[in-house]
């Protein structure tokens, strides 16, 4: 039951071919194939355990930190790939941004949780490094909320800014892709309407990768769904075509709510 | 019935025994520190902030010289072991996840936090006095160090396993290397924390009389000097308890009540400070 | 590598691959220099048993292993043996055990279970205060309140009621002159309680509140429960807890020094003044006689050292035994 060639056209972003991954002995992904295409949102959806989070966390590799956990294949990124021991992984992260299900504030003023970021790659002057946090906060849709108390801590805000500020804060780097591993899934619905809204406007800028429990998110916000069942892909294509004539019948058994 | 009532009568006897025990252990402490506190505020006047020592057989004296050591030998210790405690401590959560090395160093740490501390100062004698030109407060210092700095590897660590794994991550993430993640993101997310566990180090050290005994010694005048034999509140209070002038005596109370409430008042800050952090 | 990553980038290559090489050096560094730090701990250890050996050598060439089970103590005549203080030691902290292991578990006992809530936070607090206060408070307040009340009022009874006794009554002999190893032991022993009795609650709150529950459910009564549940799923931790409080007493010197009246000789009695490992290291040491004297006496400490070590690593071993087998 292969997902290799699904019916996807576009530049992609990212190419992933073959993949496997591993948390020591046990496999978590099998042989994933699929392409994230730039500018569009592709979303992930799957019981938990299918290992959505786990494929998105191999595009910034951020299981490196972690002894034992390993991945095998390809990611092709800009030509080469990404999963090479030679490939900086510091530099890879600011290429391929990522925000976190729980709302991550750094423990910092606002204003420097946007900056900590973005001066690790760029010496700014001061008035560009403004000018670089007012940017971000704006495409994030928090600048009227903070302006004022930029120098105030950024746990002061609430969860669902807090959230806006860490997307902020990765967009401030300017990276190419995007990666959300289920950015709403810890806040109320209005905050959740404000992100998602936020993610429509950012796509034509950025690729976008999201993991979500929430399949309806998935269907009004990506261009492109991958329903994925233990560890591996088992469908992948336009998500209004997933969502009203699926192929496969384990994903219409899913979203159908019949299992999951 | 009968099965039953001797059920509750044990059970009765059980809960007596342990508020008795409770009640015991209560009056027992408050005894000792209402005898502290008796002497103790008998023996505070102004001489004994102003007037160094007394000699063998003179009159009145204070503890001038004593407190200014006790404040200067602490206060090395607390620079010495602060930095080198936290750095450890990062170790051990950063990069000690696996290693055997790490593993016994927690093991050794763990050892340390109630080894005996009269052995620190044999040790430190040995190391320090007997091989670099005798008694001093530099050696009073590296021997509190020795005991302080378990307690700031061991709070440190454990309070950086704390964070949660999705903000080291979300550090990470925006591309920063791992002294950064560390120093700027994952540290200072605890700070309170670690403040916590130097304080507690501290007041830990500053009632310490035995590795005092023979690394500072003693020093009957006033002495700002380091690098010479210092006065310090615990081995004057060790001297003066055991002698037979009753204005030693007194003096000893004195010191030993500046140096409980000197205790008790770290104790609480520290308690409030990661309360309060806590509860954010 | 990095020609990919300039793709609609400001900033320049060679910014980003300085970058990239500055990182990897300052990690590399970052790492060498915790690991350093780290090290300096291990060092500590080994630098100890290093120092003690080595001072202790000519001692131990001296009297060979029989200075461990020699009772004799003549710095004049330079004999050296180190039973009277080992004896001293063990016994006063046998002592303190055996009266702090049954409080400390009665005042955790009463803080887990029957203590009513709004007195919970207060009292355990307070606990945990005490625990922290100097231990040459309870020095001075044992040789100067405790010591003559001792001898006063309660080792003259403690004559009448036991003395005639045979065996027993040979513990308590002898002129009741307040301080001596049973004074030691009693004063360390209020030492620890708030030590061991803060571990043996934190064991305790580690049980999970449906066990306990369900077993409330079949109509145990409070006691049941504890000795039932609570003790039998916390005896690990429990029992490390102690040894942790072993591993306080052995070592202490200033609760002990002031009360325990040094003198380096074993008598039966319990009434006389004896001598402890720590107690002889802080009245002889400062002015020790350079050569063998000192030597033995950092021969003591080596043994003092070596002792505290074994109890506080089974110790250690326990309690974490104890809170891993919690976690399943």
């Amino acid at each position: 039951m292969s997902a290799l060639q699904q019916a996807v056209d576009g530049e992609a972003i990212l190419a992933v071919r073959d993949l496997s991954f591993y948390y020591g002995d046990f496999r978590g992904l099998n042989q994933v194939s699929l392409d994230i295409l730039k500018n569009k949102v592709t979303a992930f959806i799957g019981p938990s355990g299918c290992g959505k989070s786990t494929l998105l966390r191999t595009f910034n590799r951020m299981y490196d930190l972690y002894p034992g956990q390993r991945a095998e294949g390809q990611i092709i990124f800009h030509g080469s790939n990404l999963l090479d021991r030679k490939q900086d992984v510091n530099l890879l992260r600011a290429r391929i941004g990522m925000v976190f299900q729980k709302p991550t504030p750094f423990p910092m003023t606002i204003y420097e949780n946007i900056a900590f970021g973005v001066r690790l790659y760029e010496p700014l002057a001061k008035s560009d490094m403004d000018e670089r946090v007012e940017w971000a906060l704006r495409k994030a849709a928090l600048w009227e909320e903070t302006r004022n108390k930029l120098q105030q801590s950024g746990l002061s805000l609430s969860g669902g800014q807090q959230q806006r500020l860490c997307i902020a804060r990765t967009i401030a780097v300017k990276p190419d892709v995007v990666l959300l591993d289920e950015p709403t899934s810890a806040l109320d619905p209005l905050s959740t309407a404000k992100i998602e809204e936020l993610i429509n406007e950012l796509k034509s800028e950025y690729s976008i990768a999201i993991v979500t429990h929430n399949m309806q998110q998935a269907a009004r916000i990506s261009d492109y769904t991958a329903f994925m069942y233990i560890g591996e892909l088992i469908e992948f294509g336009n998500t209004r075509e997933l969502f009203v004539k699926p192929k496969q019948q384990h994903t219409e058994d899913y979203i159908t709510g019949r299992f999951g | 019935m009968n099965r039953y009532s001797r059920r509750i009568l044990t059970n009765r006897i059980g809960i007596g025994l342990s508020m008795a025990a409770m009640t015991f252990g209560l009056l027992a402490l408050l005894w000792i520190l209402w005898t502290l506190f008796y002497n103790g505020f008998a023996a505070l006047s102004w001489d004994l902030f102003t007037q160094d020592t007394p000699a063998p057989g003179s009159e009145g004296g204070g503890l001038r010289n004593a407190i200014v050591g006790s404040l200067l030998i602490v206060g090395v210790t607390t620079l010495v072991s602060t930095p080198i405690g936290i750095l450890a401590g990062i170790y051990l959560a950063e990069f000690g996840s696996r290693s055997r090395f790490a593993a016994t160093t927690r093991f050794v740490t763990d050892i340390m936090l109630s080894a005996p501390s009269i052995v620190v100062g044999l040790f430190v004698y040995a190391l320090a006095v007997a091989t670099l030109g005798g008694f001093s407060g530099w050696a009073g210092s590296l021997a509190l160090s020795l005991i302080a700095i378990p307690v700031v590897v061991r709070t440190t660590e454990n309070m950086l396993l704390l964070v949660p794994g999705s903000l080291r991550e979300a550090a990470f993430a925006v591309g920063a290397p791992h002294w950064q993640v560390s120093l700027k993101v994952t540290l200072p997310a605890v700070k309170a924390g670690v403040l916590t566990g130097i304080l507690l180090a501290i007041a830990r050290v500053t009632g310490e009389t035995a590795p005092l005994l023979f690394t500072a010694l003693n020093n009957q005048f006033y002495s700002t000097d380091m690098s010479q034999p210092m006065g310090n509140l615990p081995v004057v209070i060790f001297q003066f308890a055991m002698s037979p002038y009753d204005n030693w005596v007194n003096l000893a109370w004195g010191g030993a009540l500046l140096i409980a409430l000197m205790v008790l008042a770290i104790n609480i800050v520290a308690r409030v400070l990661f309360r309060k952090k806590s509860s954010d | 590598m990095s020609a990919v990553m300039m793709t609609s980038q400001p900033v320049s290559l060679d910014l980003q691959a300085r970058q990239v090489r500055k990182f990897k050096l300052q990690d590399t560094i970052f790492h060498q220099v915790t690991l350093l730090f780290a090290m300096i701990v291990l060092a500590a250890l080994a630098g100890i048993l290093i120092a003690l050996a080595l001072e202790a050598l000519p001692a131990f060439r001296e009297f060979g292993a029989a200075f461990l089970w020699t009772n004799v103590w003549n710095v004049p005549e330079e004999q050296f043996g180190a039973l009277s203080a080992i004896y001293g030691t063990v016994v006063s902290s046998v002592i303190a055990l055996f009266i702090a292991v049954p409080v400390s578990f009665g005042i955790a006992l009463f803080l887990t279970e029957t203590c009513p809530v709004w007195l919970r936070r207060p009292l355990g607090t307070a606990i945990e205060l005490l625990a922290g206060v100097p231990s040459i408070i309870y020095g001075i307040w044992g040789l100067f309140v405790f010591a003559p009340l001792f001898a006063r009022h309660v080792q003259p009874y403690l004559q009448t009621l036991f003395g005639d006794l045979p065996v027993i009554g040979g513990w308590f002999a002898g002129p009741p002159i307040g301080v001596g190893i049973l004074t030691a032991g009693i004063v360390l022993s209020l030492m620890v309680i708030p030590f061991v009795a803060s571990v043996m609650r934190d064991v305790f709150e580690t049980v999970p509140a449906q066990l306990k529950e369900s077993a409330y459910g079949i109509g145990c009564t409070t006691w049941e429960v504890v000795t039932g549940v609570v003790l039998p799923y916390t005896r690990v931790g429990v029992i490390g807890g102690i040894m942790l409080g072993l591993g306080r007493a052995l070592g202490e010197t200033m609760a002990v020094t002031f009360v325990i009246g040094n003198a380096n000789r074993i008598v039966g009695s319990l009434f006389a003044p004896g001598t402890s490992i720590a107690s002889t290291l802080a009245n002889e040491f400062g002015e020790a006689n350079p050569g063998l004297h000192i030597s033995a006496l950092f021969a003591l400490g080596l043994v003092l050292f070596v002792i505290t070590f074994v109890v506080l690593a089974i110790s250690r071993w326990l309690v974490r035994r104890g809170i891993a087998r919690q976690g399943i």
